[in-house]
C-alpha cells in the first residue's frame, strides 16, 4: 500500500509541477505574448499554402526589386519573387528545423546523460569527455564544419544543428540524475526490484523534465538562429527553396539599393528567436522561485 | 594552486586530442572526395589519382591522422589546396585581424554589459531595469549577421558616418609591426591610420559583441542582486558610506567573480561568431577566410582553423577556471575536475 502511494506521489509530481508552471506563466505578460507569437507562427507554418499570396518560387524578372507596395507587401527580390510569400514559406522550414533538431538533440542527449549519470564510473567518464570535446568547439563553427562535410540540405542542417546541441542536454540530465539518484525514493524503487530502465524513465527523468523543457525552448531559438546562419553563409537549403537565412545571404549584394530585401527576412528570424527566448525565460522564472521573486 | 593548474592543464590534453579526432573524422571520413572539387569535374582519373597520392589521401585513414597530428605538433597544419601556401602561414597572417575584432567586441560587451546589468540591479523593477533587460533580451535574439547588415544600412548608408566594411583604407596602411592595426598605428604615430582603423572597427565590434553584452548584462544583474542583499552591504550602508561607493566598491567588486567567468567564456565563443561578422563586414580575418575555404572544400585550412579555435577555446576555459579558483577561495581545487 505504502509502495503504491509512494509511486503515485512520484508519478503525480511532474503533472502538478507542469500545472504550477502554467499558472506562473499565465502571470507573466511577456511570456504570454511570446506564446501567442509562437502559436501564430505555427499556424502560419501549417497553413502556409493558403496564406501565401504568390508562388514563393515564381520568378518574374520584370517585377524585380519592387519596393513594398499594396501588391507585394514586403516587395520583391532580385528575381522578382514575392518576399512576403517567401517569408511565409520559410516559416515552416525554420520552425521544423528548430523543432526536429532540438527533439533529436534532446532524445540523444537525455539517453547519453542518463546513462552517464546513472551508471557513473568509466561509462560516465567516456560519455562526458566526448561531450566536453564537442563543447570545446563553438557550436556554430562545429555546425558549419558538419555542413561542409555533409553538404547542403535541410536534412543535413537538422543533423548538424542537432548534433552540436546534444552535449547541453546530456550535461543537464547527467547533473540532475547525479543529484536525484541517491534520494530516498530512487533507493526505494531499487529496493523493490525495479530495473534500471524503469528507475531512469519512470522515477528520475520526470523530475528533470522541467529543466529540460526550459532548455529545449531556449534551444529552439538557438536552432532557428543557427539554421539562419548556415543559410546566410550559403550552407543551408538548396535554391530555390525559401529559407530566411538564405534569403538574407543572397540579398546581401543589394544592401543599399534594395534594403527591404534584407529587412523583412531578418525581422522574421528575430521575432521567432525573440518569442522562443521570452517563453524560455518565462518558463525558467516560473520554475525558479528565486527568480520569480526578483 | 600549482598542482591544480597542472591537473587542469593535463585534463586539456585528452580534450584536444578528442577534438582533433572529431575534426579529422568530419573532414576526412564524412566529407566528399576533395580531388574532383579542386581539380574540376573534367580532370582525368590519372590526374585525380596523382593529386590524391600527392596529398597523402590514399594512405589508411589512421596513418593520415598520425601524420597530420605529428606535423601539427611541429606547427605544420598542411598546405592549402588552392593557394598552395602553408595553412599555418595563411591562418596567422589573418589572425591579428580576428583577435583585434574579438578584443574590441569583448571590451564593448564587458563595459556596456556590466554598466547595464549594474544599473538594472541597483534600480530593480524600475523603467531602467525593464529597458536594460529588454535590450539584453533583444541582444540575445538578434542574429549577428542581420544586426550587422542593419547597422551598415543605417550608419553607412543613411547617415554615412562609418565605413560599411574592410579593416582599413588601403592608402593608410601603417608599418607592419604586430599586425594589429590600432597598435601598429599607435607605434608609428600615424593618427590618420589610427582614426580610420577605429572607424572600421566600431560596427563589426558592436555587431559581434551585442550577444555577449546581453549575456554579461544578465549575469551582472543577477550577481549584483544577490550581492546587494548580503549583510556586509547593509553594514556598509549603516556605516554611512556613500551609495556610489557601496555599489562599486562593496557590491560590484564582490559580484565580479561570475561576471569574469562569463566574460572569459564569451571571448572564446566570439571566435565562432567572428565567422559570421567577418563575412558581413568583409573583415579580412580567419572567420571570413574559413567560410570561403568551406565553400571551396579547402579542407586542410578548415581543419587547421577549427583546431586552432578549439585550442584557444579550451585554454580560455582553463584560464577562466584558474582565475575563478584564484579569486574564490571557497573553491576546493580537488573537486574542480569532477
Amino acid at each position: 500500500m505504502s509502495e503504491q502511494n509512494g509511486q503515485e506521489q512520484v508519478l503525480e509530481k511532474p503533472e502538478s509541477q507542469l500545472k504550477e508552471i502554467w499558472y506562473s506563466l499565465c502571470r507573466n505578460k511577456g511570456a504570454l505574448i511570446a506564446l501567442g507569437i509562437i502559436v501564430f507562427l505555427i499556424f502560419v507554418a501549417i497553413f502556409r499554402d493558403f496564406l501565401m499570396p504568390y508562388d514563393p518560387n515564381y520568378s518574374d524578372m520584370g517585377k524585380a526589386f519592387q519596393r513594398p507596395n499594396s501588391e507585394h507587401w514586403f516587395g520583391t527580390d532580385q528575381l522578382g519573387r514575392d518576399i512576403f510569400s517567401r517569408i511565409i514559406y520559410g516559416t515552416r522550414i525554420s520552425l521544423s528545423v528548430g523543432l526536429i533538431a532540438v527533439t533529436f538533440a534532446l532524445t540523444v542527449g537525455t539517453v547519453l546523460g542518463s546513462i552517464a549519470g546513472y551508471f557513473g564510473g568509466k561509462v560516465d567518464t567516456v560519455i562526458m569527455r566526448c561531450m566536453d570535446m564537442m563543447l570545446a568547439v563553438p557550436s556554430i563553427l562545429l555546425a558549419i564544419t558538419f555542413m561542409a562535410a555533409l553538404g547542403k540540405g535541410i536534412d543535413k542542417a537538422i543533423i548538424a544543428i542537432g548534433l552540436v546541441s546534444i552535449p547541453e542536454y546530456a550535461r543537464i540530465v547527467r547533473g540532475s540524475i547525479l543529484s536525484i539518484k541517491e534520494s530516498d525514493y530512487v533507493q526505494a524503487a531499487k529496493v523493490i526490484g525495479n530495473n534500471d530502465m524503469t528507475i531512469i524513465f519512470k522515477h528520475i527523468l520526470p523530475n528533470v523534465l522541467s529543466s529540460l523543457i526550459v532548455r529545449a525552448t531556449l534551444g529552439i531559438s538557438t536552432a532557428v538562429l543557427d539554421t539562419a546562419a548556415l543559410g546566410f553563409l550559403g550552407l543551408g537549403v538548396q535554391p530555390p527553396i525559401a529559407e530566411w537565412g538564405d534569403m538574407l545571404g543572397r540579398a546581401r549584394g543589394f544592401i543599399f539599393s534594395a534594403p527591404y530585401t534584407l529587412i523583412f527576412p531578418g525581422m522574421a528570424i528575430s521575432l521567432t528567436v525573440l518569442a522562443f527566448n521570452m517563453l524560455g525565460d518565462g518558463l525558467r522564472d516560473a520554475l525558479d522561485p528565486k527568480s520569480r521573486n526578483k | 594552486m600549482i598542482q591544480y593548474i597542472i591537473k587542469r592543464l593535463l585534463q586539456t590534453i585528452p580534450v584536444l586530442i578528442g577534438v582533433s579526432i572529431i575534426v579529422f573524422a568530419i573532414m576526412r571520413v564524412f566529407s566528399p572526395d576533395p580531388a574532383p572539387i579542386v581539380l574540376g569535374q573534367h580532370a582525368t582519373i590519372e590526374a585525380t589519382e596523382a593529386w590524391r597520392e600527392a596529398h597523402g589521401l590514399n594512405e589508411p585513414i589512421i596513418q593520415q591522422y598520425f601524420t597530420y597530428m605529428g606535423n601539427a605538433l611541429q606547427g605544420d597544419l598542411g598546405t592549402s589546396y588552392y593557394t598552395k601556401q602553408p595553412v599555418t602561414q595563411e591562418i596567422f597572417s589573418r589572425f591579428p585581424a580576428t583577435v583585434e575584432l574579438a578584443i574590441a567586441a569583448i571590451l564593448f560587451a564587458s563595459f556596456f554589459g556590466i554598466l547595464i546589468g549594474t544599473i538594472s540591479a541597483v534600480k530593480k523593477n524600475s523603467i531602467f531595469d525593464n529597458l536594460g533587460m529588454l535590450l539584453a533580451l533583444i541582444g540575445v535574439s538578434l542574429p549577428i549577421f542581420w544586426l550587422g547588415i542593419m547597422m551598415i544600412i543605417f550608419f553607412s548608408g543613411t547617415l554615412g558616418i562609418l565605413p560599411s566594411g574592410g579593416r582599413l583604407n588601403p592608402l593608410l596602411q601603417p608599418d607592419h609591426v604586430t599586425g594589429f592595426y590600432i597598435i601598429d598605428a599607435l607605434l608609428s604615430g600615424d593618427m590618420a591610420a589610427l582614426k580610420d582603423a577605429i572607424h572600421h572597427l566600431i560596427l563589426p565590434a558592436v555587431a559581434l559583441g551585442m550577444y555577449s553584452m546581453a549575456i554579461i548584462a544578465r549575469m551582472t544583474r543577477s550577481s549584483m542582486l544577490e550581492t546587494l542583499e548580503q549583510d556586509y552591504i547593509r553594514t556598509a550602508r549603516a556605516k554611512g558610506i556613500s551609495e556610489k561607493s557601496v555599489i562599486i566598491k562593496h557590491g560590484l567588486r564582490n559580484a565580479l567573480i561570475p561576471i569574469v567567468t562569463v566574460i572569459g567564456l564569451q571571448l572564446g565563443s566570439l571566435l565562432g561568431g567572428a565567422v559570421l561578422t567577418e563575412t558581413v563586414f568583409s573583415w579580412p580575418g580567419i572567420g571570413s577566410y574559413t567560410v570561403n575555404c568551406i565553400l571551396k572544400s579547402d579542407f586542410p585550412v578548415v581543419q587547421g582553423v577549427v583546431l586552432l579555435i578549439a585550442t584557444i577555446f579550451v585554454f580560455m576555459n582553463l584560464i577562466v577556471d584558474i582565475i575563478y579558483a584564484f579569486l574564490d577561495p571557497r573553491i576546493k581545487y580537488s573537486k574542480k575536475g569532477d
